[in-house]
Parts: structure tokens; sequence; C-alpha cells
């Protein structure tokens, strides 16, 4: 009697998981196919340089803060700092070396922004906890700093700002809305697949171990210092190419000003509201960061109609955004991705409760 | 009782929100403006005497003049907070009109905007005015042909201090010899002046000290330590925000006479000097909009929308401030490049190239300036396809502790001197984008 529950509880899971999966990747198929096809059917530029692109840049930034501290457990509040990295290396490299293409380019400067983030992570083998974010703050004011102040690094431009240069692909113009929007999408899609991989290989569940316990990780042999270094340069890979992003295909301009110390809050918010150690939840982090307020705005002068003091109404669409994160944290520590999932487990037996 | 009060109280804020409504329903045959502000943030201080001038003077031109040549105007705000991003937010959604009525020219407002806004305003064909900010190369309208920085760049506010100082010495052959130390905020920003003070210093021989003060900039000590050390004739202030106040705050503690400090465009205001004291009694600054409430324009505002209860002030003490001004002077620019393209296109709303078409061809001269009642307050302009900024002058004022006074006219740039830096660097430009220059004898 006792032992047949749990065998039967066992192929009651198995078997909606299993169906669940395919028809989840049914839907990711889906999702990524409308996400290509998107741009001619807009038919506007407004979504796509206002609204998406920004969305997707700032989720890979937020994948990439991820995998550091949702992950391997090492608080960064330094991330900005090394997309500015990122932006300046592909800058540099597309500008000093004629005839690179710009996959390439962008692959060096996430390859660069990794051995800037290797170095800053040295620390991580000593310190840990808030003592380590310290240094991840130290790298975001030194990296800002040294954008800033060595003109070489934005090639001598009287206002200190990267332009970006001919975005181009096998002769392909890429310097339109939807060319910038599809260059964003494939960076994220292709580096949203790696991470997912990633953090199921032996290096992710490595990493996980660190976090959880490094001592613990450290006694069953996994090299804990080597493994919290290699995180901090995967990271900094990441948000290097999203720093490239923000500044080419998004801003199309930068300076060590777009990458200041609250683009790095930002991501860390993104991180924290959408679910810390999740790939999805830094698109939902991501959305809620960037769009909400979009969202409001819009829906604050729809419904004033305009009868509204504009002062006033930006003032309560900050009010009602700060309301709204306090509120989801409250309601859900672990960010939107398990309020989420709590809410697609509540649908399944409905109207019933567990 | 209680339930009636609370209720009467929410019915009242509401009325009283609704009293202040701003026009936004617009019409075919009505020519939009798009108001890119901050109103919260870091900056909004500074920025809401800036739309209220902005307000003030489109209301007029709407209400008094019945718009331009009977195109009326229509506008709607968007907050920017001063970043990059929202500001393209707030383009890309203003950059087709607001039902049917066209944009002719945009302002950014806020130098990250302006910078990201730069190449998609080009690809758009939307003018983008940045007055006292923005590329000092734009100048150079064969390269930056959407892209306007009138009036006054960063590199002719150097030569007008250095123009002033020569004037206070006793002319150029004077400056030999002295020294002239810079105290800049260390941001692109501050740095902007380097090149041209240096080439300005190689040829009337004075001495450039370049001090850089870290941001934000509310501790200086070492900064002034420096500057007694070095012992300058004069201090040329570019700092902004907190930076400022704290700057003459220190002068005065290490005994630099703060008669001596010329503050630069963006260290002009009253907001800069109030929270000095004492310390900014006789402090000089150099501005393109100078304050006061004693030009003709402000006459006419009183009497026909702030009498009549139509200003967007909420302080009425702001009326007349340079911030305030700087907001009417954005205005009148808008307009008076409007009013240019009408000579040509018609008096219709225009678009953003016919706006361009029309900036290009902006001339306001004396005359013109004293029929708008801006005599005094706005510079003779005459933009062109090769020189995007037009004017080049600034005043220089002095605040006695409670108002700014005017004490020179205009002081014009050496912008002769300082146009073969700004076309090396829009050819840089030209050649790092693959940009080819238009010709601009052909653009009549």
């Amino acid at each position: 009697m006792t032992t047949s529950i749990p065998s039967i509880a066992a192929a009651y899971d198995e078997a909606p998981v299993t169906l669940l999966r395919r028809r989840r990747l049914l839907l990711l198929g889906g999702l990524l196919a409308l996400a290509f096809a998107l741009p001619p059917l807009l038919g506007s530029d407004y979504w796509l340089n206002a609204i998406l692109i920004p969305f997707l840049v700032l989720s890979l930034a937020g994948l990439g803060l991820n995998l550091l501290t949702g992950y391997t457990g090492q608080t960064s509040v330094g991330a900005a700092g090394f997309m500015a990295v990122g932006a300046f290396a592909t800058y540099g490299l597309l500008l000093r070396v004629p005839g690179l293409p710009l996959p390439l380019a962008l692959l060096g400067g996430g390859l660069i922004a990794a051995a800037v983030g290797w170095l800053f992570g040295i620390p991580s083998a000593r310190i840990k906890g808030f003592y380590l974010m310290v240094t991840t703050l130290a790298a975001q004011f030194f990296l800002e700093w040294v954008f800033a102040k060595f003109p070489w690094f934005y090639n001598h431009a009287s206002s200190g700002t990267i332009s970006a240069p001919r975005l181009e692909l096998f002769g392909y113009n890429l310097a339109t809305p939807a060319g910038r929007y599809l260059l964003a999408l494939s960076c994220v899609v292709l580096l949203t697949w790696v991470a997912h991989n990633l953090v199921r290989s032996q290096i992710g569940r490595n990493w996980m171990a660190i976090r959880d316990m490094d001592t613990a990780a450290a006694v069953i042999g996994i090299p804990v210092e080597r493994y919290k270094r290699q995180a901090f340069a995967v990271s900094s890979f990441y948000l290097g190419i999203a720093g490239a992003l923000w500044a080419f295909a998004y801003l199309g301009t930068a300076s060590a000003g777009s990458f200041d110390i609250n683009r790095s809050f930002q991501i860390l918010f993104i991180i924290i509201i959408g679910g810390m150690g999740s790939i999805a939840g830094n698109f939902l982090g991501a959305a809620f960061i960037s769009l909400l307020p979009i969202f409001l705005n819009h829906a604050g002068q729809w419904l004033s109609g305009g009868h509204v003091d504009t002062g006033q109404l930006q003032n309560l669409q900050k009010v009602i955004f700060g309301a709204l994160i306090i509120w989801f944290l409250v309601k859900e520590p672990e960010g939107l991705i398990r309020l989420l999932r709590n809410l697609a487990e509540r649908l399944r037996r409905w109207p019933l409760r567990f | 009782m209680q339930a009636i009060r609370k209720h009467g109280l929410a019915a009242a804020s509401l009325a009283l929100l609704l009293a202040a409504a701003p026009p936004v329903s617009a019409a075919p045959g009505e020519q939009f403006l798009p108001l890119a502000t901050y109103r919260v943030g870091a900056y909004a201080s500074s920025g809401i005497p800036v739309w209220a001038g902005m307000i003030d003077y489109l209301r007029y031109i709407n209400e008094v003049e019945g718009g331009i040549n009977g195109v009326k105007l229509v506008w709607q705000e968007c907050e920017t907070e001063w970043t990059a991003e929202k500001g393209i937010e707030c383009y890309e959604r203003f950059k087709n009109g607001l039902n049917g009525a066209p944009v002719a020219v945009y302002h950014p407002n806020g130098a990250p905007a302006a910078y990201a806004l730069s190449d998609k305003a080009a690809a758009d064909r939307i003018p983008l005015i940045t007055l006292g900010y923005g590329r000092t190369e734009a100048t150079d309208g064969s390269v930056f042909p959407y892209n306007f920085p009138v009036m006054l760049t960063f590199y002719s506010e150097a030569s007008v201090v250095i123009n002033y100082i020569a004037q206070r010495e006793g002319g150029f052959d004077k400056l030999k010899g002295k020294k002239i130390a810079t105290v800049y905020h260390d941001s692109a920003y501050g740095r902007e002046t380097q090149g041209p003070l240096k080439l300005l210093a190689e040829k009337y021989g004075f001495e450039n000290i370049q001090i850089p003060v870290a941001d934000p900039g509310n501790e200086q000590s070492a900064q002034w330590r420096q500057v007694r050390q070095a012992k300058p004739d004069w201090v040329f202030l570019r700092t902004w925000g907190v930076s400022t106040p704290v700057a003459i705050k220190t002068a005065a503690r290490f005994g630099f006479p703060v008669e001596r400090i010329i503050g630069d465009i963006w260290a002009s205001s009253d907001e800069d000097v109030l929270p000095a004291g004492d310390a900014g009694k006789g402090y000089l600054a150099l501005t393109p909009y100078p304050g006061g409430a004693d030009f003709e324009i402000h006459k006419r505002l009183k009497e026909h929308i702030l009498d009549q209860g139509k200003s967007d002030l909420k302080d009425p003490k702001s009326f007349g401030s340079v911030y305030y001004n700087s907001g009417l002077v954005n205005a009148a620019i808008a307009v008076e490049a409007i009013r240019a393209g009408q000579a040509r296109f018609g008096n219709r709303p225009l678009t953003g190239d016919e706006g361009r078409w029309g900036l290009e061809h902006l001339r306001l001269d004396e005359a013109r300036l004293e029929e708008m009642g801006f005599l005094g307050l706005l510079q003779p302009l005459e933009l062109s396809c090769s020189d995007h900024e037009g004017g080049g002058a600034a005043k220089v004022q002095q605040w006695d502790g409670e108002k700014w006074n005017l004490i020179t006219d205009w002081v014009a740039a050496d912008r002769a001197t300082l146009r073969p830096l700004i076309d090396a660097k829009s050819a840089e430009y030209a050649r790092e984008k693959g940009v080819i220059p238009r010709d601009c004898r052909a653009e009549q």
C-alpha cells in the first residue's frame, strides 16, 4: 500500500512533463519564427527602434550577469563596465582592422571583455559576498574612467563618443531598423542557446555547486577558484556583446556615460525581478524593466487625454512603477519566472487548488 | 463627513490637474512641435523652467500672433529623464507627426539623446536643433545636414572667453604671458574646449592650464589648491550641476577672487550661483541667452500669457531666469526656422526636409529681432549650408547676489581661426562613417 504511492506519483509526474516539453518546444519554435518574421509585419520603426531592440539587448545583458550572479553566486555591480569594454573593443576592432567582418568584430569585442572580466574575477579566489561586490564596483568605476580618460579608445573624437561604423554583413546593409533588430535577435538567440546548454553541462553544474556552497564544492573536488574566474569571463563575454549591441544596434552611439553605474543596477534589477538562476527570467525581467515604463507612459497619456499636468503624470508613473516592483518582490521574492510557473501550475488544476 | 471631505479633496485635486490642460488634439493643417522634456530625474530642476519658457512662447505664437502665418502649432510632451534611451523612444514616437500634423524640427534636449539621434534623424530627414550642446563639428552642414548646433558651440564659447579676457586686459597683445586656467568637469563636455584653447594659446601666447574636476565634483580642494599655486590671471569655469557652486565656494575659501572666474554656458544660471551664497557675488558667466525679464518679449508674455493665467510656469519667480529665457530662445528658433521655410514652401505645415531648408536659410537681423521682441536676448543669426552655428557670440553677465546684470554686449567668437579644427573633425567623421559631403555651393 505504502510502496505504491510514490510509483503512481512518479508515473503521473513523468507523462505530462514529456508532453509538456514537446509542447514547449513547439511554442518556442513558433515564438522564434514570429520574432524573425516580425519586422515586415510591424510596418513602423517605433516598435523595433524604441521597444524590441533595447528589450533584446537588456535581456542578453541580464543573461550574462545571471550566469555570474544567479548561477555561480558571485554578486556583481560592474555589469555595465564590462558592457563598455565590449562596446569600445568592438568599435576599436572595426575601426583599426580594415575589412574585419562584423560578426568577428563582435566576437573579438566579446573576447576582450571576457579577458577583462577574467582579470577582475581574480579577487574572487580570496573574497566573497559583499566584499567581492565592492571589487566589482571598483571595476565599474575604473572602466568608466578609462574610457573617458584616454582619447585613443574613442578615436580622439571631441565629444568622447563613439558612433557606429557601417554595419554590414556580406554586403547587406544592417543599419536599417530591421537589420539592427535581426542582428540583435540573432545574437540573442545564439547566445541564449549556448547559455541554456552551458548551465546544463558539467560547467553549469559546477557553477551551481559553488553557488550553493563553495566549501562543499571544493570538498567534492571542484576547482572552485578556476570555475569562479571562468564564470567571470563567460559572463563578461555575454555582457561585452550586449554592450556592443547596445552601442551599435540600439543607440547608434555610446560614451563612457552610457555605461554608468545606473546601467549596472538596471541589469542587476532585471535578474532580481526576472529570477536568479533562470534563463527565461532574464527576458521577463528585461520586459518588466524596459517595457513597463513605456506602457505606463502610453497608458497615462491615453487615460488623461492630455488633461493632466505632465510633470505630475511623470512623477505618478515613477510611483506606480516603484510600487509594482515592491509588490512583485513581496509577492514572489524569487522573481517573475517563479510567479509565472506558479501561475501555470495553478492553471493546470483550475478551478481546484492543489 | 470624513468620506465627503476625502472625496471633495480628490475631486478638487482632479479639477486642479484638469485645469492645466495643454492642447494635444492635432489636426491636419497644424504644425507639430514635439517636446522631449525632463521633468523627473536629476536634471528636472533646470529643465522645468526651460519647458515653461518654450510652452509660454508657443502659446503666445498661437494665441496672440495666430500661429506662424496662420499655421497653428500643436505640441505634446514626452519624458526623457535626460537619457539616451528614453530620448530615442520619444523621438520614435513623435517622428511621424501627430494625427497628420508633421514634424519640421526636433529638439533632443539633452546631449546623450542628441548623439544617439544624430544618425537616426539624418535617415528620417528631420533636423535636430541642439542649442549650446551637441557635436561641435556639426557646424559643418555639408557632413551633418540634419544637425544644427545653433548659436554657440563649445569651440566658439572658448574663443568668446579669450576674446572677452583680451577686452578686459586691453588687447590681444596683452594676453602674452598671461595665465588662463580652465577648471573643467572631467567628461566629454568638459574636455571639448581643450582643442580650441590649445590653438588659441599658441596664437596669443598665453599659458593654458587645464585642471580637471572628477564627476560629480562636490569636493574640489585639490583643484583650487592647484589654482592657487599656479596663480592664474583668469579662471574659465566649465563645470556643471553641483560642481559649479562648489567651485565658487572653494575658490573663495582659497582666496581666488570670484570676479576673475568666468563661468561657461552650463555654469551660468541662477541655480548655479544661488547655493554659493555670498561667495558668488561678482561671479562672471557667459551666456547666449542672458537672464532678465526686461526684454520686449517678456512684456508681451506678461500681458498675454502670465497675467491671463495661461503660463506653464510653476514658480513665477523663474520668469526671466536664464533657463526660462533659454526656453524662449529655443522655441523662437524653431518658430523662425518654420517661418523661413514657409517663405519658400508656402504657408502650410512643413516636413522635416522643409524644416531643414528653413533652418539653413534662417536670417535674424536686428530689425527682425526687434519685431519679435527678442532684441538683446537673441543674437543676430545667419545660418547656411556650410554654417549650422550661425552666430557664435555670447554676453557676459555678472551676479550681484540677487540677479544677473549684463556687463557686455555680444562678444563674438573668432570663428575663422577655429574653423580648420572643425573641418578636420568633420572630415574625420565623414571618413569614418563613409559620408559623402554634399556640395554646399550647389545648395541655394
